[in-house]
């Protein structure tokens, strides 16, 4: 058995039972898992986590699932570097990256993933369904693969073909809708409610969520059981940045950890009406239509954004929208001093931890973990760029005369 | 009998209009309000339709050309 016991409205308050729904039917507001902390504690301890495997699951206690029946790609446990080179370029002495691309299907999604699809197989689903454009159709697909289950991703139809072979290729049925982003949006909101699917975003979001604290728990692990005094997290829902945060308080509540300090701070893309709120000083996040070439961010109605600015609140943090060019700079930097290949989100996250630098947000010394979420083999395009050879004659003096224009 | 949840999202100039009473007696539909933020500048409302699934399709329809913003209330739903 595990240690979830209930889902709660983040809204009213009210307790329902560990079923695969995310919303109050009172107050029609967001439900997330609530766990026995108590009994966490008497199993759950340093050791028992460093002798668990090397993957996210080693943190088993304090996801929601309740047997031993995991659908495992092996997620997770990825490495956390120091970043010298790229701390030096920016004037930190302590900045370490989380480099999430390692990930089986080369994004954080698979953390997500692997608890909503365990959670979907302990529910008796046998069809697992997602919509997206990119990172999340993968991991979904893969995991379904995985466990033997049928699977159903849904795209906009104008969608590049090239954007969703990473996913076509576990073979999921592909759903290609005609129509705008708000339709596709709502026709799946539809077939979730309809059809006795386990939508990873949708009727499984509660539990799908909870596996981004597993970012949080590691980066504390890895930094020797402490926090640090930044982290930098991009967003696009705002899910991940408030679980990470989840993720440092409840090691505090088992006492792994001192209180949090944490400054926690958002990064996403320009027009974000995160960024807008915090900007304005509100919490009333107004949808918008994104526009970006950080496609794994461009959500316009961001279910977590209310969320994510209590977040910034509690925490001192801050919100940064970051615009195209400094994301493709960003990745280029992030590359070309550390040898990590980021995608979209990952040029978002440096271009912003460079801003809160010049701001004096982050100061030279402060212990600062920036995520890297996801590979730039999926968002090859924004950096085409890079590409410009030499072009030699297939003799030695050719070579020698272009080596020599180099110099 | 269908029922839909929706996010409502209403621009200043048409806080003050009376669209979900209107939906109502437009459509053979049930109106359901379950939460609402109305601020200076905007509001939104969070409410259950109730009617047959092509009433709701009509309702929606209507009231988007009313240029109120309509979204399901779990937020964007296709992720990247
Ligand atoms: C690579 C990458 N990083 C970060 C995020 C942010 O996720 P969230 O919706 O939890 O804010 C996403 C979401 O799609 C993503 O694909
Ligand atoms: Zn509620």
């Amino acid at each position: 058995m595990g240690y979830a016991s209930v889902l709660q409205c983040k809204e009213c308050g009210r307790e329902y039972p560990l079923e695969p729904t995310n919303v109050c039917e009172f107050c029609f507001g967001p439900l997330e898992v609530q766990y026995d902390y108590k009994n966490i504690a008497k199993v759950m301890t340093k050791e028992s986590i460093q002798n668990g495997p090397n993957s996210m699951w080693r943190y088993k206690e304090l996801l929601p699932v309740a047997g031993d029946d995991i659908v495992n790609i092996n997620s997770g446990f990825t490495p956390l570097i120091k970043a010298n080179r790229l701390g030096e370029e920016l004037g930190l002495t302590n900045l370490y990256l989380k480099n999430d691309c390692v990930n089986p299907t080369h994004s954080f999604k698979d953390r997500v993933v692997t608890v909503a699809a365990t959670k979907a197989k302990e529910f008796g689903f046998d069809t697992i369904a997602c919509a997206s454009t990119g990172n999340l159709a993968g991991s979904v697909a893969a995991h379904a693969a995985r466990a033997g289950m049928r699977c159903f991703v849904f795209i906009p139809a104008d969608l590049e073909t090239g954007k969703i072979i990473g996913a076509a290729v576990y073979g999921p049925t592909l759903v290609a809708v005609k129509g705008s982003y708000d339709e596709v949006n709502r026709l799946c909101s539809e077939v979730a409610d309809r059809h006795g699917w386990a939508f990873v975003n949708i009727n499984i979001r509660p539990y799908y969520s909870e596996g981004s604290k597993s970012l949080g728990y590691e980066v504390v692990e890895q930094l020797g059981w402490k926090t640090p005094v930044h982290a930098v997290v991009p967003a696009a829902s705002g899910s991940l940045y408030t679980k990470i945060w989840k993720g440092f308080k409840e090691f505090n509540q088992l006492g792994f950890i001192d209180t949090p300090t944490t400054q926690m701070h958002l990064a996403t893309y320009t027009g974000s009406p995160i960024v807008t709120a915090y900007d304005e000083g509100t919490k009333d996040v107004r949808p918008v239509k994104p526009k970006t070439i950080a496609k794994s961010l461009a959500i316009g109605n961001p279910a977590d954004g209310y969320y994510a600015l209590n977040t910034i609140e509690e925490t001192q943090g801050s919100a940064t929208a970051v615009s195209d060019e400094e994301v493709v700079d960003g990745m280029l930097l992030l590359a070309q001093t550390e040898g990590i290949f980021g995608e979209t989100a990952g040029g978002v996250t440096i271009a912003s931890l460079k801003r809160l630098v010049k701001q004096g947000k982050i100061n030279q010394d402060d212990l600062t973990v920036a995520y890297i979420t996801g590979s730039g083999l999926k968002t090859q395009e924004a950096v085409e760029k890079v590409v410009q050879p030499l072009h030699v004659e297939p003799t030695l003096n050719s070579f020698e005369d272009a080596l020599k224009a180099t110099r | 009998m269908a029922q839909a949840k929706f996010r409502f999202t209403f621009p200043q100039d048409l806080v003050t209009e009376p669209i979900i009473y209107n939906l109502g007696r437009n459509f053979e539909l049930i109106t359901n309000i379950r939460r609402a933020n109305v601020t200076d500048d905007q509001g939104w409302v969070i409410l259950e339709l109730e009617g047959d699934q092509d009433e709701i399709e009509r309702g929606i329809a209507w009231v988007t050309e009313n240029k109120v913003r309509v979204d399901p209330i779990s937020g964007d739903v296709i992720e990247g």
